[in-house]
């Protein structure tokens, strides 16, 4: 199923697989390597919607909501 | 000169293996954008001296944000005058993500080399590199280092001269794909279990754990500097000087025949035939023990604490769960760095709006800082004075600036044209910080404040003395006397002090001492003076950082609205 980032739960893990922006947002993400087919974990998100926290390989990347929205998730259960 | 650049992604250890290349120490602490600007240091490849760069973190060739920007023109500059070699520093641990860079670097024509850092780690992670596999594909040689703990520098420092210009070819659209292949052919990962570091890390940043966290830590903070603060004051400094400075200086006051100019400059005035620290106002008296037994202390603890969570990596998560309460007044959860930057000193506080990426946030950042962040300098002079009334009458001065800093940051935010990014950043793992690192860099801070801040200090000082005696201060305060009684409260004698705070703040209050103020008037003169100019360093940093418009608008802000919250005190309170 695919689901944005803010809607997948604290825990889960799921592949990336659609960034909806332009050039810019999809450059930004992939400078901190998420593009399409990264697999990601989801740590945390903040209260009225703050940011969310993934893990990407090695490292955890803070994303504030509204990009978050925009990065589409083929997410498993 | 040869230049050597240090360049990477930001939060790789570059400004480590700066200072183990050239012996200059700079900053470094564990989140990306701590350099904001270039260092320049030198050291020697046999017997030809170099220069070396640690140029600002950087994820890519396409800038982003002002310290970016930097980045970006060092290296073209040293392309174009073609006497550069790049050391490429990449985070072992995060070898896919790094390589981007690496692979544009390699496309500029220019001598790279690889470091791995961070190669310790990458052992504990699980995940192993083969460097010679890596070597033959990227055409460059690679050499693993701990730059932390110095190994596997030597090995760089000695294989240097092997940087060459190579280029790696493959089709732009396909370079993530190339990456994935390298990265399939040179890393390997085992599977493993989390560490208790790991786990913490998350509990800390997520917000049903990590908001009492947070508080607990920002509690823990407090109170440790408080204590190391006074304790420092109380048992090692006030001492000093009462028992050992005073009966010398109470000589030399006798030599100098208890009066006179020369007394007046070096001495000041004897309180019932005696010296009081605060009060005297001689450079050798009141002169070293403000910046000695006032405000050290309190720099040492203040920098001791902040280098701490600087080096454990806990800040960029306060500023994920501060996110939402940033954004109010205009800024992402980032721009509480800067903001306790400038608790300890507005300069470097200032310096960092740079990774900031838009002018709006840089003019919000700065303008709140100068205005409702008083450095540490600042606050331990208050505390000192103030603090003898009790924390009521402390939470007075500090909560009235707290909530100037919100109401200013709330109509900045809706007053200026514009939106402000939201957070995008790289959380690091936690480090324990290492004990020589954090040393040395309390041992800066603490090196630069007294470099910086005392011959400021004594210079306030002995002009204070001069103004006094051509009578230049009392003919200003005649001047501005009424505006100052009528509005602020104040005894028109205050007009020195806010002559002074353009130099130093911290003398500035210590001014105060001697005029024998209510406590409703050191309150309104304590938070006036924080708010309505900044001192001469940060105004000097302001000026290149904003450009004389904007710090001019900033500083309209600055005086009115210091003018008006310190009137609404007066009749408040």
């Amino acid at each position: 199923m695919t689901i944005d980032l803010t809607r997948m739960r604290q825990g889960e893990r799921g592949k990336v697989v659609d960034i909806q922006g332009g050039w810019g947002l999809l450059r930004k993400m992939e400078t901190l390597g998420i593009k399409q087919g990264t697999e990601i974990v989801k740590v945390s998100s903040q209260l009225m919607r703050g940011p969310i926290t993934i893990r990407v390989g090695n490292t955890q990347v803070a994303i504030g909501f509204g990009m978050a929205r925009r990065i589409m998730v083929e997410h498993k259960k | 000169m040869r230049k050597v650049l240090l360049m990477g992604n930001p939060n790789v250890g570059k400004s480590v293996v700066f200072s183990r290349l050239t012996g200059v120490n700079v900053i470094s602490s564990n989140y990306p954008g701590t350099t904001v600007e270039f260092s320049k240091g030198y050291m020697r490849i046999g017997n030809e001296k170099v220069e070396v760069i640690d140029v600002p973190g950087t994820y890519s060739l396409e800038p982003t944000s002002k310290a970016e920007q930097i980045a970006v023109k060092i290296l073209q500059d040293s392309i174009a005058s073609q006497n550069g070699i790049v050391v490429n520093i990449v985070d072992g641990t995060n070898l896919e993500r790094n390589l981007n860079l690496t692979l544009q670097l390699l496309k500029r024509n220019i001598p790279v080399i690889v470091d791995l850092n961070f190669w310790d780690e990458t052992k504990h992670l699980g995940v192993s590199i083969n460097v010679g596999e890596l070597e033959k594909i990227l055409n460059v040689s690679v050499v693993p280092t701990c730059a932390v703990s110095g190994e596997g520098i030597k090995e760089l420092v000695d294989r240097l001269l092997e940087a060459k210009a190579m280029t790696y070819d493959y089709p732009e659209e396909e370079k993530w794909h190339e990456i994935g292949k390298i990265i399939e052919r040179v890393q390997k990962v085992r599977h493993r279990h989390h560490t208790f570091l790991e786990r913490l890390a998350d509990a800390s940043i997520r917000p049903l754990t990590g908001i009492p966290i947070a508080l607990g830590v920002v509690y823990i903070a407090f109170k440790l500097i408080r204590f190391i603060g006074e304790g420092l004051i109380g048992y090692v400094f006030e001492p000093i000087f009462e028992k050992l400075w005073a009966p010398l200086m109470m000589n030399l006051s006798s030599i100098l025949g208890s009066g006179g100019f020369i007394h007046d400059i070096l001495i000041g005035k004897l309180f019932a035939g005696k010296i009081e620290f605060f009060e005297s106002f001689g450079i050798l008296t009141t002169g070293l023990f403000v910046p000695f037994a006032a405000v050290l202390p309190y720099v040492f603890a203040f920098y001791l604490v902040l280098s701490f969570f600087e080096d454990s990596g806990y800040l960029p998560r306060l500023g994920v769960l501060a996110d939402k309460m940033m954004h109010q007044v205009g800024l992402h959860g980032l721009g509480i760095i800067s903001m306790l930057l400038g608790l300890g000193c507005n300069v470097p506080g200032a310096l960092a709006t740079r990774v900031m990426e838009t002018e709006r946030e840089r003019f919000i950042s700065a303008t709140l800082m100068a205005i409702a962040v008083p450095c540490i300098a600042q606050i331990a002079m208050i505390v000192g004075l103030v603090g003898k009334y009790g924390a009521k009458a402390l939470m007075l001065v500090f909560g009235t600036l707290f909530l100037v800093w919100i109401v200013i940051g709330l109509l900045m935010n809706r007053l200026l044209k514009g939106e402000s990014p939201e957070i995008f950043v790289e959380i690091p793992p936690y480090r324990i910080p290492y004990f020589g690192a954090l040393a040395k860099k309390l041992w800066m801070r603490v090196k630069g404040f007294l470099k910086e801040a005392i011959p400021f200090m004594l210079l306030g000082v002995f002009i204070v003395n001069i103004l006094y005696s051509l009578g230049i201060i009392d003919f200003l305060s005649k001047l501005a006397g009424p505006v100052i009684k009528n509005i602020l409260g104040l005894p028109s004698g205050a007009v020195a002090s806010l002559l002074v705070g353009f130099l130093r703040k911290d003398v500035a209050i210590g001014m105060l001492v001697p005029l024998g103020l209510t406590l409703k008037q050191l309150v309104i003169a304590s938070v006036v003076l924080a708010m309505y100019f900044p001192c001469a360093a940060t105004f000097a940093v302001l000026v290149k950082e904003l450009g004389v418009r904007d710090m001019a608008k900033s500083a309209v802000i600055m005086i009115f609205s210091a003018i008006l919250v310190g009137g609404l005190l007066n009749l408040i309170l």
